[in-house]
């Protein structure tokens, strides 16, 4: 491990409770990191154990080149030792403080603690000041009022306020828009983008929602019965073909694209991508910035020729490399662009043969713009 | 009724005051105790747990008089802890007011520890989590996390210890005598004049003391308890 990478992870525990047994290795460099899986599956378990709330029977942690915990070597640092940020799933705000109390709570205590461990020589502990992180946030209007009188989405901001004000070197997210409905989701989830591309901390993010995932992550580590059963990418990780029958998910594609310019007469952004162009309602970023669009494989129709007279604005080509299906109605066509990335589309097994398509032929994928739009993430 | 029937004699008034003071310094001595017993039932596990948790709610299931003769026992001029107490440390607890103290504060103690137990194992060890990874310490938890949200629990306690001590009448009869001025309470001085003929009308005195103090003791527990659990559950 070089320990020069101060957000490098390393996690090799087992942890034995009634009926479960978590057996969790992982060690890189990740930036954003999504543990995703069912629930039941233990990846919160894993954030208890990175953030010191449990301990594990046998194994080590090391952030950063810390040794958090250590089992061979009878160390175990408390978690108000640790430079660990933990962003709790109906975020815990303390009820007998207000937003400030709450905020400056963290700010007091995480800071003063003393004897922290931290890889201070190696990276300097992100330091947010109060005022950053209430513009961050956007805290300004709440901070004067009671945790109990917040909406769902308010108290998770507040919630992720609070964990940064206590200086972290990585924070955690333990299912934070599980609690949310669909218009709070939507509502934090910029405020968490924003945190790891402006603040640059680095995440652990645990969700059962696949299109969360692919939006927040740069890897995905996806986890059932308490193992990693895959590591990588979200595009690669979330697309395969395990990810369908029982325990599976709803497969989703991650592409990225460039913007291209803002058509100010349909109100659309246009982003070019080696495949096709994209085109999303409203205006997004600026020329040149790179946008991450996630694709429900049940969103995506298919044609065999570049399709004219339909409504579809987005037209991807590119070739077959799988074609799946059981007895069931429904197959699974994965198609490789360009680019390298690939879209998952899930058709009837009918139209797979009517259409007559096989590996290695040309298709094109047709994405309906409203299905491409973040807001259609939090439905 | 004449109007000498209201006249307080200087020995009730002395019983009276002397059971405020006796109940007050009873449950003030507890409160340490009882939230330090309160929050260990609550939040660890040790080997005698059970047995320290019987020992606590000993007095609630004891005849009180069998309470009273074992502090007496233990703490007289002659018990063993007694006599070392009042040889090194100069502190005597038989046949003074600090005595019933004491007593009303055994007495009240598995009531107050029963409160505090509830209202801790109730506060939710999520807050305690989130303040142990924002770098508090486990002491800075349990002051600025557990005690405040605790606190309407622990209020009740106290008023429930309070209530209790007001009431004392065996454990503390046993253990120190009913000595006018000194040790002898309201409960101990109603039930004398009870044995005095003639004394009806400062018994009765004495009742609608006692009934006007209870009732006064229960609306201000109401009070301070909605005070605080507004305090901490935090409203518009």
């Amino acid at each position: 491990m070089n320990a020069a990478r101060s957000t490098a992870i390393d996690i090799e525990v087992t942890l034995r409770r009634r009926g479960f047994t978590l057996d969790f290795r992982l060690s890189g460099d990740f930036g954003a990191l999504a543990l995703f899986g069912r629930s039941g599956s233990g990846k919160s378990t894993v954030l208890g154990l990175m953030a010191g709330l449990l301990r594990p029977d046998r194994g080590h942690i090391r952030v950063g080149g810390v040794t958090l915990v250590d089992t061979g070597r009878r160390i175990f640092i408390p978690p108000h030792r640790r430079r660990v940020g933990l962003v709790f799933q109906d975020s815990a705000l303390f009820p007998h403080f207000d937003v400030r109390g709450n905020l400056r709570y963290a700010e007091r205590f995480g800071r003063a603690s003393p004897g922290a461990v931290s890889s201070a020589a190696t990276s300097p502990v992100l330091a947010l000041a109060f005022d950053d992180v209430v513009d961050l946030l956007g805290l300004q209007r709440l901070l004067d009022r009671r945790p109990a009188t917040l909406s769902g989405g308010e108290r998770q901001r507040v919630a992720i306020g609070r964990a940064l004000l206590s200086s972290p070197q990585l924070l955690l997210f333990d299912e934070p828009l599980a609690s949310l409905d669909a218009e709070r989701k939507l509502e934090i989830l910029p405020y968490i983008l924003r945190l790891r591309e402006q603040a640059g901390m680095p995440i652990v993010y645990v969700s059962h929602a696949a299109d969360e995932v692919a939006r927040l992550a740069d890897a995905v580590a996806v986890i059932d019965a308490g193992r990693v059963q895959a590591l990588g990418p979200p595009g690669e990780v979330l697309a395969p073909a395990w990810a369908r029958g029982p325990g599976g998910f709803a497969a989703v594609s991650v592409i990225e694209a460039r913007v291209r310019d803002y058509d100010q007469a349909y109100g659309l952004t246009m982003f070019d991508h080696p495949a096709g162009v994209i085109a999303l309602p409203g205006r997004i970023g600026r020329p040149g910035e790179p946008h991450r669009f996630v694709i429900r494989a049940t969103d995506v129709a298919l044609a065999v020729q570049r399709p004219r007279d339909v409504s579809f604005r987005t037209v991807l080509s590119g070739t077959i490399e799988a074609i799946e299906h059981d007895p069931g109605p429904i197959a699974r066509i994965d198609i490789r662009l360009p680019s390298d990335e690939r879209i998952v589309a899930l058709i009837t097994r009918k139209a797979v043969d009517e259409l007559a398509i096989d590996m290695g032929d040309r298709i094109f994928a047709m994405v309906k713009a409203t299905a491409l739009d973040e807001r259609s993430l939090a439905r | 009724m004449p109007s000498a029937a209201f006249a307080f004699s200087h020995e009730e008034i002395e019983a009276i005051l002397l059971t405020l003071k006796v109940a007050a310094v009873a449950t003030i001595g507890t409160l340490p105790v009882g939230i330090a017993l309160g929050w260990l039932l609550a939040r660890k596990r040790f080997p005698g747990r059970a047995l320290l948790d019987g020992l606590v709610h000993l007095p609630l299931v004891l005849p009180p008089v069998v309470t009273g003769y074992l502090l007496l026992a233990a703490l007289g001029r002659q018990g063993w802890m007694g006599a070392w107490l009042a040889d090194h440390l100069g502190i005597v607890f038989s046949f003074r007011w600090t005595g019933a103290a004491l007593a009303s504060a055994v007495m009240g103690l598995p009531l107050m520890v029963r409160a505090i137990r509830l209202a801790i194992e109730s506060v939710d060890r999520r807050y305690e989590h989130a303040a142990a990874t924002l770098g508090s310490s486990p002491l800075v938890v349990f002051f600025s996390i557990t005690l405040p949200l605790a606190a309407p629990g622990i209020v009740a306690g106290a008023v429930l210890c309070f209530a209790k001590a007001l009431g004392e009448f065996g454990a503390t009869i046993t253990f120190v005598s009913a000595i006018p001025g000194e040790t002898q309470t309201l409960a101990a001085a109603l039930y004398a004049l009870t044995q005095t003929p003639g004394a009806d009308a400062a018994a009765w005195r004495l009742t609608l003391v006692a009934i006007v103090v209870s009732i006064a003791a229960l609306m201000a527990s109401e009070w301070l308890a909605r005070r605080v659990s507004r305090q901490v559950q935090g409203g518009p």
